[in-house]
């Protein structure tokens, strides 16, 4: 593989809200009389607060670097995102999400499986990279190498061992050691991988952080220090095709409005200074930005909140996306309810076969389990 | 003189009832005899003391109190840990914060999470049903689940569910109706008013019932019908045979071996399902209590034979080896930075990922977590001015005289670190490792010096190892 292949090749950064996004308080259906009535425990936002989008639905006032994107045609806002019987607890549906598999529990997660499409030999250790602590299932599949980078700039191996020759000596009895547990089949086996993998991708991480240069000025908070990892990693050309991080405390039962709107206020800046940041660097054509949660919100707010709930909605964005709403806002109407609950109308894996087939030319069937109906909100690159 | 074998199952006891004992302890253990020791360790005598609060807080004010960052209260618990004499009781505290797990992340009063640890600490050896009600009334708790939002007119469901799911029964015991009945018998469980905040200080919250939010309605809870409360709420619930039976499956995976994570528990069998029913018949005749079944577990065949089944914890990894290194002993400034080290090998202290606790098992390894939790312990057994390693050093030593093979090197480092028993292979590479600088001599002064380094480095390449990840 070239490095100019490479940099066409089409790249994914996902992003995990965790907690449960109020969708409907993200994307408002403030044109409905039944949106006012649901939220009028405090958390309505009004006609003259949203940043209207359409005569139906505007955006929280909070996401203005967002509607900006949707101006521009580059974000596309995906409704009535789920699937059927949607368990309501916050580690079933994320694993539900993660794994595609909604009535038994998964082991494999599909960006895993995307992962390993990609790269089927594994010769690439940062195919995938996960920013942040800890692996989510979404990426775990026996196998699969992906890169779990707490902090880009202290990543490496024995890096206490002071004399290089010695610690050079000592790495090479580590693959030696390592490289033995590959074939024994259990958690030594993946043990050995991983850790041979971690300091294979160690190193070709270490090198492309040397390059990277940036005239943005990020903000400080935790996302925009992750979206700043992916850029300078996507921007050093490693032939990074995954990038996954996540954003948490979207669990909003109580106090939602303040808690919400820091979140969307982080988020909104740190995904508008990681698109200026690829602009700059040329680097933007090839990447699509997916936002997922694990469920929306129920309709009606308890007073100072909102409590679990059915049928979210997704965000893509990025230069190749066909901007503006796609799906169906399901009816907010009492009548129309499910145990008080918006009723998903598309599943979330075509979602995700939308992504894997027109955006990164994979075969989704495979990978999501099924054949899914999928909308049209990017265009193949 | 206890031989190799009784050695290495008393460290293995302290690997998980307690964080890693040092070999002096490890004898000094053996030699008083197994049993003897689970007992002092369920119940420890009165000389041994907790870690000294006061000291903590004469040199350290500021780790008792949090307000919305962890690392103090982090740090604190660290202190804890590394400096208790009553290894079982902090144990059980990180136990029970793994299966009630409440985050910061939301509470965003660190001193409420201080203060359900010292609570976990307290009474997490005593009665189950105490803990369930005390955890009902806990004010972090209260804020974490919303249960202060649930009100007689507009049930938050929350805590009712949580209750269910993750804190005594798990997945498909219950009923949705089950869960909403729930909610309505903790109405009232609330939250007295809470004096503002001042600039540098924050009050604390209150437990507080308030009648006249409580839903004295009839109520119908899996299979029975009353006016129930909050206590008849958790009564029915220990009359569930699920109840017992879902506890020690949490003990059996945190004490003895692996099992797969929370969610799948009502899919995928138990790994031992004999031991599940023995412990859970246990803990049911006991009443709730936890030291019956803590005893039965530890001096069970099936925990005895449980060595290295499990992959360490980050918060087993970083206290291990700092009570085996006699690292950050007594009040120290780095506490706050080693503090988040378990942070950084994805287990975050004061503040787990959601209300389900952490992903266990072989779920602590990936490429991220590896390469923190190596270096951390390399860059520790290596470090020659840690009164831990120099006792190490000493013992390998004094083994047989002044000259040393390569593999004798090897095989010492071995036992002193566990003793940690490694594939051959591994040995072997070790072995070359030790032989490219030929035999060890501690005959003179610069001899020693460098034999003493070269423990060390032996030391850190075994915590590199993949065995040495188990525990």
């Amino acid at each position: 593989m070239t490095t100019e292949t490479r940099a066409a090749d089409p790249v994914l950064v996902i992003i995990q809200l965790s907690g449960g996004n109020d969708y409907m308080n993200s994307v408002v259906p403030y044109a409905d009389g039944h949106y006012h009535d649901a939220r009028n425990g405090g958390l309505c936002i009004g006609e003259d607060e949203v940043l209207r989008i359409d005569d139906e639905f505007g955006l929280h006032p909070t996401m203005a670097p967002l509607n900006e994107l949707y101006d521009q045609g580059d974000l596309a806002l995906v409704h009535g995102v789920g699937y059927p019987n949607s368990p309501r607890s916050h580690f079933r549906s994320m694993d539900i999400w993660h794994t595609c598999e909604p009535t038994k529990v998964g082991t494999e997660g599909w960006v895993g499986r995307a992962i390993r499409d990609l790269d089927p030999a594994g010769v690439n250790p940062v195919t995938g990279v996960h920013i942040g602590q800890g692996l989510p299932r979404a990426l775990v599949v026996p196998g699969v190498t992906v890169a779990s980078v707490a902090d880009l700039s202290t990543y490496g191996l024995l890096t206490g061992v002071e004399q290089q020759r010695q610690r050079e000596k000592m790495l090479e009895r580590f693959v030696n050691m390592y490289g033995r547990a590959i074939g024994t089949g259990n958690v030594q086996e993946y043990l050995g991988r991983t850790g041979l993998d971690a300091l294979k991708g160690a190193d070709i991480l270490k090198e492309g952080l040397g390059r990277y240069e940036t005239s943005v000025e990020w903000g400080t908070e935790q996302i925009s220090r992750s979206l700043r990892d992916i850029a300078t990693i996507h921007c050093a050309d490693l032939g990074t095709r995954v990038f996954y991080t996540q954003l948490i405390g979207f669990d909003t039962h109580a106090n939602q409005k303040p808690v919400f709107e820091k979140l969307w206020t982080d988020l909104s800046r740190a995904i508008a200074d990681f698109w200026d940041d690829l602009r700059a660097h040329e680097r933007d054509r090839n990447v699509v930005m997916f936002l997922f949660t694990e469920f929306g919100r129920r309709v009606r707010d308890n007073g100072s909140g909102s409590d679990h709930g059915a049928g979210g909605g997704c965000f893509v964005i990025g230069p190749q996306v066909t901007g503006g709403m796609h799906g169906e806002f399901p009816s907010i109407n009492p009548k129309d309810l499910d145990q008080g609950d918006l009723v998903p109308n598309h599943d979330f894996r075509g979602v995700y076969s939308t992504l894997l087939e027109d955006w990164m030319g994979l075969d989704a069937q495979p990978i999501v389990d099924g054949k899914f109906e999928k909308l049209r909100f990017v265009e193949p690159f | 003189m206890a031989d190799r074998q009784e050695i290495a199952l008393m460290a293995h006891l302290m690997r998980r009832a307690g964080f890693n004992a040092d070999r002096d302890e490890l004898e000094r253990r053996a030699a008083q005899g197994y049993a003897q020791t689970v007992e002092e360790l369920i119940d420890p005598p009165v000389h041994a003391l907790r870690a000294d609060s006061n000291q903590l807080f004469r040199y350290q004010p500021s780790l008792e109190t949090g307000g919305p960052a962890t690392h103090p209260g982090a740090a604190n618990w660290l202190y804890h840990m590394v400096n208790t004499q009553r290894p079982l009781e902090e144990k059980m505290a990180l136990f029970w914060h793994h299966v009630f797990a409440t985050g910061n992340s939301k509470v965003d009063n660190d001193n409420h999470i201080i203060a359900q640890i010292d609570m976990f600490r307290d009474h997490g050896m005593g009665n189950y049903r105490d803990l369930l009600i005390m955890l009902a009334q806990n004010p972090a708790m209260i804020y974490w689940l919303d249960n202060h939002e649930n009100h007689k007119r507009s049930p938050n469901e929350n805590w009712g569910r949580e209750l269910l799911e993750l804190f005594s029964m798990g997945v498909g015991h219950y009923t949705e109706r089950d869960v909403f009945e729930c909610a309505r018998a903790f109405t009232g469980w609330t939250l007295g008013p809470k004096i503002p905040r001042v600039p540098n200080h924050r009050f604390f919250f209150q437990y507080e019932f308030r009648p006249e939010e409580h839903d004295y309605g009839e109520k119908e809870f899996l299979g029975r019908r009353g006016n129930f409360d909050g206590f008849d709420i958790i009564d029915i619930i220990l009359e569930q045979p699920a109840c017992p039976r879902f506890i020690v499956r949490h003990l059996y995976n945190f004490f003895v071996a692996d099992e797969p994570q929370v969610p799948a528990w009502n899919i995928e069998p138990p790994r031992d399902p004999e031991a599940i029913e023995y412990l859970a018949r246990v803990f049911t005749d006991a009443n709730f209590e936890i030291k019956p079944v803590l005893r039965a577990l530890f001096n069970a065949d099936f925990f005895k034979a449980a060595m290295f089944q499990k992959v360490k914890s980050p918060v087993e990894t970083v206290v291990g080896t700092l009570r085996l290194t006699g690292d950050l002993q007594g009040p120290q400034l780095e506490l706050v930075e080693v503090g988040q080290e378990s942070a950084h090998m994805g287990q975050s202290l004061h503040n787990p990922p959601s209300v389900e606790g952490w992903q266990t098992g072989r779920d602590w390894i990936n490429s991220g977590a590896v390469v923190q939790r190596i270096n951390f312990v390399a860059d520790r057994v290596s470090n020659l001015e840690l009164p831990g390693v120099q006792r190490i050093v000493e013992r390998v030593a004094a083994a047989n005289g002044a000259q040393m093979a390569p593999a004798e090197l090897v095989d010492h480092c071995l036992d002193l670190i566990g003793p940690l028993d490694v594939a051959s292979e591994t040995r072997q590479e070790l072995i070359e490792h030790a032989s490219e600088e030929g035999g060890v001599s501690w005959s003179d002064r610069a001899g020693y010096a460098r034999a003493a380094e070269r423990v060390g480095e032996m030391l850190a390449l075994i915590a590199a190892t993949t065995e040495y990840q188990f525990g």
